[in-house]
């Protein structure tokens, strides 16, 4: 298989490795894929009051180009709005990484685990706001 | 040391140094080049003498007479021939056929192919450790089983079947047995003689031969007749038309006869080296070992490394040359379909690596891949969401996955 110098760079380099307590509210988790099908990303993000991601970190099993996908994407979403964020498309990811036909599916985990992770944040700001009120 | 180290000998081998220097002998206007057919000129005469060398050389290996080799392109070839020549030559006699799930896919294809004709197959599943149960296999038999087809060591896990209960089996019932031995000889005493198996199929870029070269054994006593699937000049008493490569047949024959002369050292090193490598493996956590480790051939080491994903894992070990069960690694997108007939999960099965170890395999090379496998599987698995839930002692497997492809 011959992989893009940039799936390279973020195989071999990934950025934001690592986790963030799932418990912190202003934490979203999502998880996305499935052990079987030889894939599962885990993406989180920290969103300040302003709604904007300071940070994020991510986990993935998966080949050489879903952890790429998910490395290159905790590089863009830092510094977004929850809305530019759900913005990001699968198609930018497998298009800065040159992936090939079929490693697209990766690049699509990669936009499901972001929407995922925002739709997380977002419910456990809405149960806050229910017990605050 | 030269990296990448290669590590993949059930794939292929490199030609040993003494075939090719035989084969280029055969080859230009200086050496044998005459067509093996000819009988009119001493050209012919001369090809013909050094392919009955050959078939001599094949034949002893496995203790049979040269009569019963047919040349072929391939044990590919030879499992087409055996397969379908049967069937097609014995379908009055019945339609069934019994094989395994495990096998290479040039029988089971060819199986498909046979059920598409109108016979009716029968695919075993294998017990955990990769061998056929052989009550299971006797309660598959029918009336109308005219052929078993069963492998004799399997490519991925490595493991030997029984084939000599097994023929007893057939036999008693006057089923006949073909047995792919692609993975085996050379590896595997074996001996016609004593077993009841009545086709056998070769190839000879397994053993150190080139590729494109292979035999079938076709057994004289009791007689076994096949349908020719190749038609033409008559070559092979029929069995098989097309002119002989006499320098690849030169390159299998010497092949076949190093691997003779030389099978008992050669096994006794490699099992060294191979356990050593277990060995070295051994305190990783979440390791299994794919398939039987007794019945199991000397060169094959066949691990799942539990959280981390296959093809990555490959990419990470790019100094050694290996291969995986991972569905990234194959056309299809499914993880190993014999991995998965012996019960392993898709996980498992995703996560395997088949180290093979051969002629040219060192002491040193093994040892720079146990540390290279140990450093990267734990950087992985500092990467693994699975690995970290695994460490939290959450069950994997009770979690609701949503489905993907």
């Amino acid at each position: 298989m011959a992989y893009s110098d940039k799936v390279l760079d973020h195989y071999e380099n990934p950025r934001n490795v690592g986790s963030f307590t799932k418990d912190d509210p202003s934490v979203g988790t999502g998880m996305v894929g499935a052990p079987a099908c030889g894939d599962v990303m885990r993406l989180q993000i920290k969103v300040n009051d302003q709604g904007v991601i300071e940070d994020a970190r991510f986990k993935t099993y998966g080949c050489g180009s879903a952890i790429a996908s998910s490395s290159l994407l905790t590089e863009w979403v830092k510094g977004k709005t929850l809305d530019q964020a759900r913005e990001i498309k699968n198609t930018d990811i497998a298009t800065e990484l040159a992936l090939p036909p079929v490693k697209i599916h990766c690049s699509v985990l990669a936009e499901d685990a972001i929407k995922a992770a925002i739709d997380d944040f977002k419910s456990k700001q809405h149960v806050d706001a229910k017990k605050t009120a | 040391m030269r990296l990448p180290i290669y590590l993949d000998y059930s794939a292929t081998t490199p030609v040993d140094a003494r075939v090719a220097e035989k084969m280029s002998k055969f080859l230009t206007i200086d050496g044998v080049f005459g067509n093996p057919a000819s009988r009119s000129h001493a050209f012919g005469w001369a090809a013909e003498e050094a392919i009955d060398e050959a078939r001599g050389h094949v034949a002893a290996l496995i203790n049979a007479d040269p009569k019963e080799i047919v040349w072929t392109s391939g044990a590919t070839e030879s499992n087409n021939l055996a397969i379908k020549g049967v069937a097609h030559f014995y379908q009055k006699k019945g339609k069934h056929i019994v094989t395994c799930k495990t096998e290479h896919k040039a029988v089971l294809d060819t199986c498909r192919q046979l059920e598409r004709e109108g016979f009716d197959v029968t695919y075993l599943d294998p017990e955990t450790n990769g061998l056929v149960d052989l009550n299971k296999l006797e309660a598959a038999l029918r009336p109308d089983t005219v052929l078993v087809s069963l492998m004799h060591v399997n490519n991925e896990i490595g493991v030997i079947q029984d084939i000599g209960a097994i023929g007893a089996m057939t036999r008693a019932r006057g089923i006949l047995l073909h047995v792919d031995a692609a993975q085996s000889a050379g590896k595997v005493p074996i001996d016609l003689e004593t077993l009841a198996v009545d086709l056998m199929s070769f190839s000879a870029h397994k053993i150190y031969g080139p590729k494109g070269m292979g035999a079938l054994y076709v057994r004289r006593k009791p007689r076994v007749r096949i349908e020719p699937q190749m038609h033409g000049g008559g070559h092979e008493r029929g069995m098989r038309s097309g002119t002989l490569a006499t320098h690849q047949i030169v390159g299998m024959g010497e092949a076949f006869r190093i691997a003779g002369a030389e099978m008992a050292a050669e096994n006794e090193r490699v099992l060294g080296l191979r356990n050593r490598l277990w060995v070295g493996l051994q305190g990783m956590e979440e390791i299994h070992l794919n398939g039987d480790m007794h019945a199991r051939v000397a060169g094959n080491l066949n691990v799942s490394f539990n959280y981390v994903e296959g093809e990555s894992l490959i990419m990470a070990l790019k100094d050694i040359a290996v291969s995986s069960g991972s569905a990234c690694t194959s056309a299809s997108l499914e993880p190993s379909y014999v991995l998965r007939a012996i019960g392993r999960s898709d996980e498992l099965a995703h996560s395997s690596i088949r180290f093979t170890l051969g002629r040219y395999t060192t002491t040193e090379e093994v040892d720079y891949t146990i540390k290279l496998v140990r450093d990267k599987v734990a950087k992985l698995r500092e990467l693994s969401p699975l690995w970290d839930m695994y460490k939290e002692g959450v069950d994997i497997s009770k979690i609701q996955w949503a489905a993907h492809h």
